[in-house]
């Protein structure tokens, strides 16, 4: 057994870099999109919107009990083969694997998003909505102005450690082919043979990130009891 | 009964019905306030005192009857429960105040949204609602930093910041701690003094002999009596009010 040699990760770490770049870029992606569509889900449901509320309902149900890597091969598998039979006379169309981890990322994040804020709408008490009412606040008003910013507030500790499981489980687009930070390790240790210095970096990378991150909702846990304790 | 007869009514209710599923909650209340007067609501626990007053803003939906705010009728359409709104503010037992905001935005969140005036104008009239109730100090801070009283006088300049022609009060005091209820007592005549029409719910009874003009009893979801304060207080007419006013004294 070789001694450990960490030269090579110096030479690859443009390519690894570029490879965290994207796992930053999908996890910032997903977690916009997802915590905007995941909070339209959550409306719907929580305002009784009809037909809206129970299709959301049955979204979230269907998407939640679907590991995430079936998600993946379902857009990657599928939809081509649906895109191809509604618009290009059962052609497939190629969705493209980029594509296809954004949107799936995107609509798996809004599923899990949109259960904690609908917990969390249910925790802003009725005297909330009763005092904007009084104020004369329409509905949109009350929930961007009063409803929202105290759920976001309240939920933001959960939302961010979804956020650290959504950073770790965006190594699964290596299913397909992209490269993200591991996609990248995996690469360069086909190289050149280095597979225990590749793998190594790529955990310590994760460990630094997902630590600090664990930190942050520490903090934020703390604000949001300081924040509630009235 | 012999109360005055109101000139020209700011609220009319005529009628008013509400059920809460089979629980009929106000029986064929009838009531007139007229600009600029003090009416106390009293009565036992789940008389239908909160709910009346609820039903004039429609924080309550009432099921029959005919409601008239300051000339709007009050029926489903939601431009006139709006308009409805804006000229009447209500002060709630719990506060209610929007705990992720300094006290600045709770006055002037409403004014900017709802009556549309720009930031700078409306921090001047949070400003001056603010010194009335005698906490201009605190505007920077936020609710959960208050004492109780602090924050009802809060609430009472929040409502003011939508100049309502008409103010309910749904316990103001019942929440707060002894010593804290003078304070806003005392904000609440000062209101009162200044000629506001005001609709309130309490059981401070030196209140309202303060500065009633008419006092109303409710018990069951009827209006039971309608009296000038010092004759409620003193004769009452009927044996449920003189029930409950025993009660409330001692
Ligand atoms: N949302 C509701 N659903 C069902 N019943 C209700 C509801 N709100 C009030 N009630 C019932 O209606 C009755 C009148 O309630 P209301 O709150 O108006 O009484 P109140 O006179 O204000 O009493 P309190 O002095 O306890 O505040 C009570 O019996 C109460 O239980
Ligand atoms: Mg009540």
């Amino acid at each position: 057994m070789n001694a450990l040699d960490f030269s090579v990760v110096v030479d690859a770490l443009p390519f690894l870099w570029k490879g965290l770049q994207f796992s930053l870029l999908l996890t910032a992606v997903a977690f916009v999109a997802g915590l905007v569509l995941g909070t339209g889900l959550a409306l719907v449901q929580h305002l009784q919107v009809p037909v809206l509320a129970q299709l959301a309902k049955g979204y979230v149900a269907l998407i939640r009990s679907i590991p995430l890597i079936m998600v993946l091969f379902w857009f990657f598998f599928l939809v081509p083969l649906i895109a191809g039979w509604m618009f290009n006379n059962g052609r497939p169309m190629p969705v493209g694997g980029v594509l296809t981890a954004f949107l799936t990322f995107s609509l798996f994040e809004a599923a899990y998003y949109s259960e904690i804020i609908r917990v969390g709408l249910r925790s802003v008490g009725k005297g909330q909505y009763e005092a904007a009412d009084a104020l004369s606040l329409s509905t949109l008003q009350t929930y961007r102005h009063i409803i929202l910013p105290q759920v976001f507030r309240v939920t933001s500790p959960i939302i961010l450690s979804q956020t650290i499981i959504l950073f770790q489980d965006t190594s699964l687009v290596y299913v397909l082919s992209l490269t993200d930070l591991v996609g990248a390790a995996s690469k360069v240790a086909q190289l050149n043979g280095r597979l225990v210095e590749m793998y190594l970096t790529v955990a310590a990378v994760y460990l630094v990130i997902c630590t600090s991150a664990s930190q942050l909702v520490a903090v934020l846990r703390k604000r949001t009891r300081i924040a509630t304790n009235r | 009964m012999n109360s005055p007869v109101p000139t020209d009514p700011v609220i009319r209710l005529t009628e008013v019905n509400k059920h809460y599923g089979n629980f009929h909650a106000l029986r064929d209340v009838s009531l007139e306030v007229a600009k600029g007067e003090k009416i106390i609501i009293c009565g036992p626990s789940g008389s239908g005192k909160s709910t009346l007053i609820r039903c004039i803003n429609r924080i309550e939906r009432h099921d029959s009857g005919e409601i008239l705010v300051d000339g709007h009728r009050l029926t489903g359409d939601t431009k006139d429960v709006a308009a409805i709104r804006r000229e009447v503010g209500m002060v709630f037992q719990s506060f209610n105040l929007f705990p992720h905001m300094t006290i600045l935005e709770n006055c002037t969140i409403a004014p900017r949204k709802s009556r549309g005036l720009g930031k700078a104008e409306a921090e001047e009239r949070a400003m001056h609602y603010l010194t009335k109730v005698r906490i201009p100090d605190q505007a920077g801070k936020y609710p959960g930093q208050l004492s109780g009283g602090q924050q009802q006088r809060v609430a009472i300049a929040r409502a003011l910041c939508m100049q309502p022609r008409v103010m309910l009060f749904d316990e103001p005091t019942s929440a707060l701690d002894p010593e804290m209820v003078k304070e806003v007592l005392d904000t609440m005549v000062e209101l009162a003094e200044e000629g506001m029409t005001m609709l309130c719910v309490t059981h401070e009874m030196g209140f309202a002999r303060q500065v009633a003009d008419r006092v109303i009893f409710m018990d069951r979801g009827e209006k039971i009596e309608e009296a000038a304060p010092g004759a409620f207080f003193t004769n009452p007419q009927s044996p449920r009010a003189r029930e409950f006013l025993q009660q409330v004294i001692h």
